[in-house]
């Protein structure tokens, strides 16, 4: 059971914004599926919750200048289900229909999920290989923020305090560029204990613009710099992959728990950088 | 006689289930009924230096606080230990207070300081945050082995070395010889973690004081509400038995976890009398993971010999068992009477020997979980018997067939007189392996294993041939043992002047189905609809007495109970009948619901009789009126369901995932009432043994705080966790019961363990891995296989 606090239902973007300036202990509710739960063990108790989950602005799935705009309060489901963000914005689509169960992709949002920025959560390592960038709206006005900006620390993001996702913006998938986001979940919450999304794409057997990004294995989200630079320019092979999979997460401060410890969650990321690799380049 | 007997008759119980209408402890509301919240620990061993409630008492809503003083000062006891266990040496058990709200000292996160009380819920629990509480904290001891070494934390300062007592059964000396001369020891480490029981609905309490009849109604998520009134009344808070009304509703699974006594039980009923206003518990879940006692958590050192023909010839326990911080109510029987009888098995060794030290730790209290001791003593049994087969070269089939006890039905021929002080009642063990063997398609298997192995793939089989003691119990024997109640039980069959049967039974359902298969086994003995029995249960103003339901014990010695008043309502029906039919009572035959004169068309159906017996105007001269029987069955001895359990898995190499492919189960749980039921027990049953082996366990860390208190981090099984199960039985009656049954609710838990970690073991043992560690986590088979092939 949570503590009291007060309710108010936002008539629009801007109306939020300027309630969350005006509550000093504000916390803005979408779906709820993190803040929910946060709130019944009382690890947090704010005073105020803006509610903006049912805020048309926020939620739709359109193509916009090149990009798959997705609003930020846009259910996994729907993420899940739509065959435009599963064409243009594929990682996007594969890591909503992986989110928690059926109950939680029909309520959970997508800018709850990365405003929040659990560790372990799924979409962070998609959008950060997707080089997808995420909208906010303060009180100063929109700012764009690229995705490889935006994670910073456990539970934290460059968001502002009185900043409001609005947007997320995926650059539409290149011809010839394969994607894949794989998981090892947590078998209780089901949340990602190494979650990598990867996009490689091939030409003439030879791998180009090679992304990979990880979730789970450190406080934050990230893209692994050394298995990309490993991986490009050379074969679409699985060897390759595979070598270029073993360099995974080396530089990464790795998280350990009593279910993964590092040395076994950084093998597990060497795992899955190979899985997703060799889902995206089809090999 | 059997129209419903042996049929997969629909739980009738399920259509409130399944339509949101049963009626839990929660659903419960009273007039002007209050709310309490409790202080708990977040210390695992700390001194309480100080309580101030002035805060809370000053907070909106609230009606009163206690704490532990309080109770104190009015004389409330402790809770109370329902099971004496001596040490080997004849020094009396050492039982330390339990007080229901911690005096100076807490001894595990979560344990109870204060009560706040108020108009709601939410006010309550608003209010115990501004309970200030000054601890000094102390080490804790939280590893069972390192508890009773020098200078560790004393638990209780009066336990030396933190040992309440221990415990020994079987023969030492002939067991240490039979080792010496072995042709091969087998030997294994053994932890059997520790499990959250985790029933669906969290335990609840609402005490009510009527002080015009100067009267509690308690009513609370237990298994067992007599047990819990004569705890209560005679042990805790003193009050006179006639004036507590004990009521347990619809419960939404126990699991063990909702036998016990529990502080908030006392802290209700004594709080309500205080205020003179109801007063509701509820948990959360956090504090169900820390207040419902936990189960198993063992660790063992244990030894098989063989002779070179690979014959068990001695078989050497040695256990530590965590008691957690105080001795729960049957905390002290579960690792020695439901654990060390077992160890005889299904096989033949002619020497046992086990010792047991219990230890406190400042964890949360230890207590029984479905299989209760049985599944402990079996995993180690099986994961010996497969280790030897493996060291041996021998086939994990073929050695347990060359140790199999015989078969024996008990009738003929005698019942098996174990090592370790039971005496089996029925078994045909070979049997249920030949068909499980059968139903696997076992040699092909073995060859689908050989070419999974040449292409870098781990199947594995496992094996699991187990038994269970259940149908609790023989009082005389347990009182022997040193149990402080009876185990019998007990049922009124009340004969309705129409005819319908309104039947009161002492065990209680929780998920078990007894108002369906209770019901076939009245309406198949009487002749008549379903429809026309009632079976009520939960509630100590109703049912005699009753010690009720555990132990797989509910239909063997509750529903012999319920047979034994069928028998006198035949009885006296006869009388009846012999006199409308004006024939002689021995003349006369029951079936098809009516009594008739044998090799007539004259009869006299049971309404008739039963209207007879409460319109008595022409009736037999000095009989009673009425048709309504009491009985109480104390059963001859316990029972003992058997069976194989198989499982096939496949581990990634890679990840060290393991995968169940397959489950098999024969079963022989005795005569069968209702096959979807006890199908249903046997699928929950695997299902728990199963969650044992892959995905649960309680880890607390050196603080003593437990670590993953919530379903974010403990893994319950799921589903998708899951292959469909195969399951069969045979049929070996229990000879000593009138329904020849002998029990189904724990033998799934109890086999199903064993099978999936044998099964793993088999998978990589080429590889060099001789044991892995439950839960079989992806982390610690990898780490598991590392190590083997580094």
């Amino acid at each position: 059971m949570s503590s009291a606090f007060d309710y108010h239902r936002a008539a629009s973007v801007d109306d939020a914004v300027a309630q969350l300036g005006r509550h000093g202990d504000a916390k803005l509710l979408a779906g709820g599926h993190s803040l929910i739960p946060s709130m019944k063990l009382r690890l947090a108790s704010p005073g105020a919750l803006i509610d903006i989950g049912h805020l048309g602005e926020l939620n739709y799935v359109r193509e916009q200048d090149g990009t798959v705009a997705i609003g930020a309060a846009t259910t996994h489901h729907t993420i899940a289900s739509s065959d435009l963000v599963a064409g243009q914005a594929p990682l996007l689509a594969q890591a909503a229909a992986v989110i928690g169960d059926v109950q939680v992709r029909n309520v959970g949002t997508i800018g709850g999920s990365l405003a929040h920025a659990d560790p372990a959560a799924d979409y962070p390592a998609a959008v950060l290989a997707a080089e997808a960038q995420i909208v906010a709206r303060g009180p100063g006005g929109e700012r764009v923020i690229d995705a490889s900006d935006f994670f910073v620390d456990l539970f934290l993001t460059s968001l502002q305090a009185d900043e409001i996702i609005t947007e997320i913006r995926v650059p539409a998938a290149a011809a010839g560029s394969g994607a894949c986001y794989l998981k090892f979940p947590h078998p209780a919450s089901r949340f990602a204990v190494v979650g990598c999304a990867a996009v490689v794409a091939t030409s003439g057997g030879t791998c180009s613009d090679v992304r990979v990004a990880f979730t789970g294995v450190a406080n934050a989200a990230f893209r692994d710099g050394a298995v990309e630079a490993a991986l490009s320019g050379g074969p679409a092979s699985a060897d390759a992959i595979a070598a270029a999979a073993a360099v995974a997460a080396q530089d990464a401060e790795v998280l350990s728990d009593a279910f993964a410890g590092a040395e076994y969650r950084r093998h597990l990321a060497t795992v899955y950088a190979a899985k997703a690799l060799s889902g995206a380049a089809g090999v | 006689m059997a129209n419903y007997i042996g049929q997969a008759v629909k739980r009738v119980e399920d259509r409130r289930f399944l339509t949101g209408k049963a009626r839990y402890t929660d659903d419960i509301k009273l007039p002007g009924m209050t709310h309490a919240a409790i202080v708990r620990s977040p210390h695992a061993h700390a001194t309480i230096d100080s309580v101030d409630t002035s805060a809370a008492l000053a907070a909106p809503g609230v009606v009163a606080a206690y704490v532990g003083q309080d109770l104190e000062a009015a004389g409330v006891g402790g809770l109370p230990c329902g099971w004496q266990v001596d040490f080997k040496n004849g020094d009396t058990m050492k039982e330390p207070p339990h007080p229901v709200l911690a005096v100076g000292k807490v001894r595990h996160v979560g344990d109870p300081v204060a009560i706040v009380i108020a108009e709601t819920r939410d006010q309550a629990r608003d209010a115990a945050e501004l309970v200030a509480v000054d601890y000094g904290v102390l080490p804790a001891a939280v590893d069972m082995v390192a508890a009773t070494g020098d200078g560790a934390p004393l638990v209780h300062d009066d336990v030396s070395r933190n040992v309440p007592f221990d415990w020994g059964l079987g023969d030492e000396e002939a067991t240490e010889a039979a080792l010496a001369g072995a042709a091969h020891v087998t030997t294994l480490e053994i932890t059997n973690q520790r499990l959250v029981t985790n029933a669906i609905e969290p335990r609840c309490a609402i005490g009510d004081y009527d002080a015009a009849r100067d009267h509690h109604t308690l009513y609370t998520s237990s298994q067992n509400p007599h047990v819990i009134r004569l705890l209560l009344t005679a042990f805790v808070l003193g009050l006179p038995e006639h004036k507590v009304r004990v009521v347990s509703p619809d419960v939404g699974g126990g699991f063990g976890s909702k036998i016990f006594h529990y502080a908030e039980e006392v802290l209700a009923t004594w709080c309500s009398r205080q205020i003179g206003r109801p007063v509701k518990w509820t948990a959360e879940r956090s504090e169900s993971f820390v207040s419902d006692a936990q189960g198993r958590d063992h660790v063992t050192t244990a030894k098989l010999g063989l002779d070179a023909d690979g014959r068990f010839v001695g078989l050497r326990v040695s256990t530590h068992a965590n008691m957690g911080a105080y001795l729960s109510t049957f905390s002290t029987c579960v690792p020695t009477y439901l654990y060390g009888t077992l160890l005889q098995g299904l096989y033949t060794t002619p020497a046992i020997y086990v010792d047991v030290t219990a230890v406190f730790t400042n964890t949360v209290p230890v207590d029984a979980l479905r299989g209760a001791g049985r599944p402990e003593a079996t995993y180690l049994l099986e994961r010996l018997v497969d280790t030897a087969a493996h060291e041996l070269g021998i086939d994990p089939a073929e050695l347990r067939s060359r140790n199999f006890i015989p078969p024996f039905d008990g009738v003929e021929q005698p019942g098996y007189q174990t090592q370790v002080a039971l005496q089996y009642d029925s078994g045909n063990y070979q049997g249920t392996l030949d068909r499980a063997l059968e139903m696997v398609g076992y040699e092909d298997f073995r060859r689908e294993q050989a070419a999974a192995r040449a292409e870098g793939r781990y199947l594995g089989i496992g094996f699991s041939t187990y038994i269970e003691a259940c149908g609790i119990a023989p009082s005389a024997v347990v009182g022997s043992l040193g149990a402080r109640a009876g185990l019998f039980e007990s049922a009124i069959v009340r004969v309705q002047p129409t005819g319908k049967v309104s039947v009161f039974v002492g065990s209680h359902t929780h998920g078990q189905g007894h108002e369906t298969t209770f019901a076939q086994v009245v309406a198949d003995h009487l002749g008549i609809p379903m429809e026309d029995v009632d079976i009520i249960h939960g509630d100590t103003d109703q049912v005699p007495f009753g010690m009720g339901t555990y132990g797989s014990r509910s239909l063997a010695v509750g529903g012999s109970a319920i047979v034994r008043s069928l028998e006198k309502v035949k009885e006296k029906g006869a009388k009846i009948a012999a006199h409308l039919l004006e024939a002689a009572e021995e003349d006369l035959e029951y079936a098809g619901g009516k009594w008739t004169v044998r090799g007539t068309d004259q009869s006299v159906g049971f309404g008739d009789v039963a209207l007879t017996a409460y319109v008595p105007h022409n009736y037999p001269e000095g009989l009673e009126p009425g048709l309504d029987f009491t009985s109480f069955y104390d059963p001859a001895n316990f029972t003992f369901p058997f069976g194989a359990h198989l499982c096939i898995v496949e581990v990634c190499g890679d990840t060290g995932r393991v995968t169940l492919k397959r489950f098999v189960a024969v079963d022989d749980v005795g005569n069968v009432v209702n096959p979807q039921i006890v199908d249903g027990q046997v699928h929950g049953g695997v299902c728990h043994g199963i969650g044992q082996a892959l995905l649960e366990g309680a880890i607390y860390d050196a603080d003593g705080q437990l670590v993953n208190g919530s379903y974010m981090d403990y893994a319950m099984p799921r589903a998708d966790d899951l292959p469909a199960f195969e399951l069969d039985r045979t049929v070996t009656p229990c000879p000593h019961n009138a329904l020849g049954v002998k029990g189904a609710g724990e033998a799934g838990t109890i086999g199903a363990t064993p099978a999936v970690v044998n099964a793993a073991v088999d998978a990589l043992w080429h590889l060099g891995v001789r044991d892995l560690p439950m839960p079989l986590t992806p982390q610690n088979v990898w780490q598991a296989i590392q190590q083997a092939t580094s």
